[in-house]
């Protein structure tokens, strides 16, 4: 990472002492080497959603008003769906397998005995959760594409929306994650994501909310859909810039916490 | 011995349970509640009203469509989420099916008792949904009541054959696959959000095999009042013709497997 | 020492506390460069936390503590770049092979990953494992997961070895095979520091060694010469039978030069195990059993703190 940028400078001082993030990925890339399935039915999912949107759905609803236009039900939902999915798979990355790497596998015991700290292993593991995340956004375009969903070309900006969300939910679940304490407390992770995937304006605009759509806008996984669904609409507005601050701030808190956490937990 | 062996396996289960029961019973409600008021009540709104809809739905409500189908989803779901890593784990990782076997138990009891444990984790949430669709007045049927025991069935069904498939295997590399190819299109595809009637000519039969279906349809028929006998007995029977092969494969997995 | 020698670990008042326990109590310790040192003690006595202190993982509480002349707490990266360690429990990589588990810990080094896969391949050689190097690490056996444990550690040319409790729940085999390896690195000049409860293990592999017991250090010295301050070169373990080893105290009094009475056998001290053993005979006393053996850390133990090793 080059430490000159802007970005490393105003990073929390936790984050400027990694050294080498980059291995951290290298060792998850060297797992799922072995194990390819797990990505290629990551394909599917996406693919299943998206048909059942359009064939149940889609049938069933027919036209929504967004942005003072009638959208399609299909091309409304599918870009909420996207950002769902980066969120669900970044939460999913990084809460169960962190966990079992921190308290049972002893993986980053093995990492901190090397010249790693706990910064490389906060950012390896949050970045390897991007890419994966990032992988999962480019199979949806390619469902979206492939049924023909996709709209514009504006669409391809929903990509960097999607790792904007992908960051922000895998350094808060990974930081949420070095507070849990046994399996039984994962129970906890669909009681948060499930409301956030229900009501983030996710299946209808935040209009149809009325004087509830403040709590809508509460919900980290809203801004991401906005954003999402902005790109994929072709709809731009300087109100994206908030959904950029807020995704961004959750990155960094999450990332501090989450490295602050790693070092108290295994280098007592 | 005055207490039968499979009851006392849930005995074990449900100390474990007596643990966590109020994280366990909040997500219960809170899960089927989120569904009903997200999607029924949510996607209802723009739903109803629209004529063409209200004829694919049969002349109810979505909420009044998608309410009983939640009640074999939710079954389905937590087979699925308890019969995987916990059935291997139980194996693998805390060797509690070891356990149990070195007692006196055979290999058939145990998983007698892992059934009943599941029962009892998906009677807690699918009794959940049955609160909700009960407090809801378009939902609100004495029908409720069979429904329950309707989406249990259903729910064993997906009990038995998922608890197969994690005792015969060594590593847990395919479960999330068998979520993602396996529960999560039948969870979407399977009749519970909208009508099969609006899937492709080609992939309705498929669904018409599927115990999810036939699990919603029961549910469905006994909250709406909208099946008769014949119909009824007809989807029970396909459920039990599903059960008993999952059943009798997993006596032999965990048979071949606690005593190899 | 002399005294441009810098020493590679150097401690002095070293403390350890864990909320109001205190795992290590002020130790002083010297480690020259190439030499094998070894921690000695039961469980519990602190020689886990010091060596997980000297590894770079662990902050110190008061004292200090400079590896390779550097402060762990400000040049910990560099220092572990240096170090190889080998933990007490192992903490392979089950979701690697055993090939896998050795270049990926070489990247942490940032080892060019060519470079990573020859040393590698000679180090899965060097601990024996080679025809397993693409099996996962979950089929090997608890001495065959410590050789590729050590053969990690080595994958960056470490100039000092760590190794807590290398041998402990291994057969007898397995350890001799693991001693070899270690001996041979110590002829390469390699810093050796490890932690035993194993009289024989420190005499095979350590040039110097502490006692610890209770978080401080109570002997130092050679296996040699321990052995020779604080105890006899054989000891004949005799059994009377349960409850009945006491009664026997003063019937072998002068035999040996000490005697010790532990709840389920008597231990006599002497140079001569067999010659003792023939006055006890001479005497009329017709124990269930008898063994002699050569003394081992066990008795350096008992005799500088009156308790058993491994209770």
């Amino acid at each position: 990472m080059s430490r000159d940028t802007l970005l490393w400078r105003v990073a929390p001082p936790i984050l400027r002492s990694a050294r080498r993030p980059q291995r951290v990925i290298e060792r998850n890339a060297t797992v799922y080497r072995r194990t390819p399935m797990v990505f290629i039915s990551g394909f599917f999912e996406p693919l299943f959603y998206l048909l059942s949107i359009r064939i149940g759905f889609g049938a069933l609803i027919g036209d929504v008003d967004f942005a003072g236009r009638a959208v399609d039900y299909a091309e409304f939902v599918a870009p909420a769906l996207m950002a769902s999915s980066a969120m669900n798979g970044a939460v999913y990355d990084s809460t169960m397998n962190i966990f079992f790497k921190l308290r049972y596998s002893k993986t980053y015991d093995a990492m901190l005995a090397s010249p790693l700290g706990a910064a490389d292993v906060a950012l390896g593991e949050i970045g390897w959760a991007m890419l994966r995340g990032f992988m999962y956004s480019i199979s949806f375009l390619v469902c979206l594409a492939a049924l023909g969903m996709a709209g514009s070309w504006w669409i391809l900006a929903a990509l960097p929306a999607c790792l904007l969300i992908g960051m922000a939910f895998a350094s808060v679940g990974m930081a949420l994650t070095t507070y849990m304490r046994s399996w039984a407390d994962f129970d906890w992770v669909p009681a948060i994501t499930l409301p956030m995937f229900l009501f983030s304006a996710t299946f209808y605009p935040l209009s149809s909310y009325g004087g509830l759509g403040w709590i809508v806008q509460l919900s980290p996984l809203y801004h991401g859909v906005a954003l999402v669904r902005g790109a994929s609409l072709g709809v731009a507005s300087w109100g994206m810039l908030v959904h950029v601050a807020v995704l961004v701030s959750l990155t960094v808190v999450g990332l501090s916490v989450a490295a602050r956490r790693v070092e108290t937990l295994l280098l007592k | 011995m005055s207490t039968p062996a499979s009851v006392r396996v849930l005995e074990m289960q449900m100390l474990l349970l007596k643990r966590i029961w109020k994280t366990n019973l909040t997500l219960s409600f809170l899960q089927p509640l989120l569904f009903f008021l997200g999607m029924g009540l949510g996607v209802g709104s723009l739903v109803d009203g629209r004529s063409s809809s209200a004829a694919a739905l049969g002349d109810v409500s979505y909420a009044m469509f998608l309410g009983p189908g939640l009640l074999a989803t939710t079954a389905m779901l937590t087979a699925a989420g308890e019969s995987l890593w916990p059935v291997l784990g139980g194996f693998k990782w805390d060797g509690s099916f070891e356990a149990m076997a070195a007692t006196r138990l055979t290999a058939s009891q145990v998983v007698r008792g892992q059934f009943l444990w599941l029962a009892v984790r998906m009677g807690i949430a699918v009794g959940g949904v049955a609160v909700v669709l009960a407090v809801h007045p378009d939902t609100r049927s004495w029908g409720i009541l069979p429904a329950v025991p309707a989406a249990l069935l259903c729910g064993l069904v997906f009990t038995a054959w998922i608890t197969a498939w994690a005792a015969s295997r060594e590593y847990d590399t395919s479960f999330s696959n068998v979520q993602r190819l396996v529960i999560t299109p039948l969870f979407l595809f399977g009749g519970a959000f909208y009508p099969v009637d609006s899937l492709p000519e080609l992939l309705r039969p498929i669904a018409w095999v599927t115990p999810l279906w036939h699990g919603v349809e029961l549910c469905r028929g006994f909250t709406l009042h909208s099946l008769g006998a014949i119909e009824m007995l007809g989807h029970v029977g396909v459920l039990v013709a599903w059960l008993i092969p999952g059943w009798i494969l997993c006596d032999r997995f965990f048979a071949r497997r606690l005593y190899r | 020492m002399t005294a441009n020698e810098q020493p590679v670990i150097r401690a002095r008042s070293l403390t350890k506390k864990f909320g109001e326990f205190e795992a290590v109590r002020g130790i002083d310790v010297d480690v020259r460069p190439g030499e094998s040192f070894g921690f000695l003690g039961p469980n519990g006595a602190g020689k886990s936390s010091t060596m997980r202190m000297i590894a770079g993982v662990s902050p110190i509480t008061s004292g200090t503590l400079e590896i390779f002349g550097l402060d762990p707490a400000t040049h910990g990266s560099e220092i572990r770049n240096r170090l190889g360690v080998v933990p007490q429990a192992d903490n392979l990589d089950g979701e690697l092979t055993l090939l896998d588990n050795l270049i990926v810990y070489g990247r942490y080094f940032d080892i060019p990953r060519a470079e990573c896969v020859s040393r590698a391949k000679e180090l899965l050689d060097f601990v024996q494992l080679s025809d397993r190097s693409s099996g996962r690490v979950d089929s090997l056996s608890g001495g065959m997961k410590r050789r590729l444990t050590i053969a990690r550690g080595l994958m960056n040319r470490p100039e000092m070895f760590l190794l807590d409790e290398p041998t402990t729940g291994l057969d007898p085999q397995a350890r001799h095979i693991l001693w070899d390896r270690l001996y041979r690195l110590k002829q390469q000049g390699v810093t050796l520091v490890l932690t035993t409860h194993y009289m024989d293990e420190a005499e095979q592999l350590c040039d110097r060694l502490v006692v610890m017991d209770a978080g401080r250090i109570v002997a130092e010295g050679s296996p040699r010469d321990l052995i020779t301050r604080y105890s006899t070169r054989e000891v004949l373990e005799l059994r009377f039978g349960a409850g009945r080893n006491a009664e026997y105290e003063g019937r072998l009094a002068g035999i040996g030069d000490r005697l010790e009475v532990l709840a389920d056998r008597v231990l006599v001290y002497a140079d001569d195990g067999e010659a003792a053993l023939r006055e006890v005979n001479v005497r009329g006393l017709t124990p269930e059993s008898s063994l002699v053996r050569r003394s081992s850390l066990e008795d350096v133990f008992l005799r500088l703190t009156g308790r058993s090793l491994e209770e």
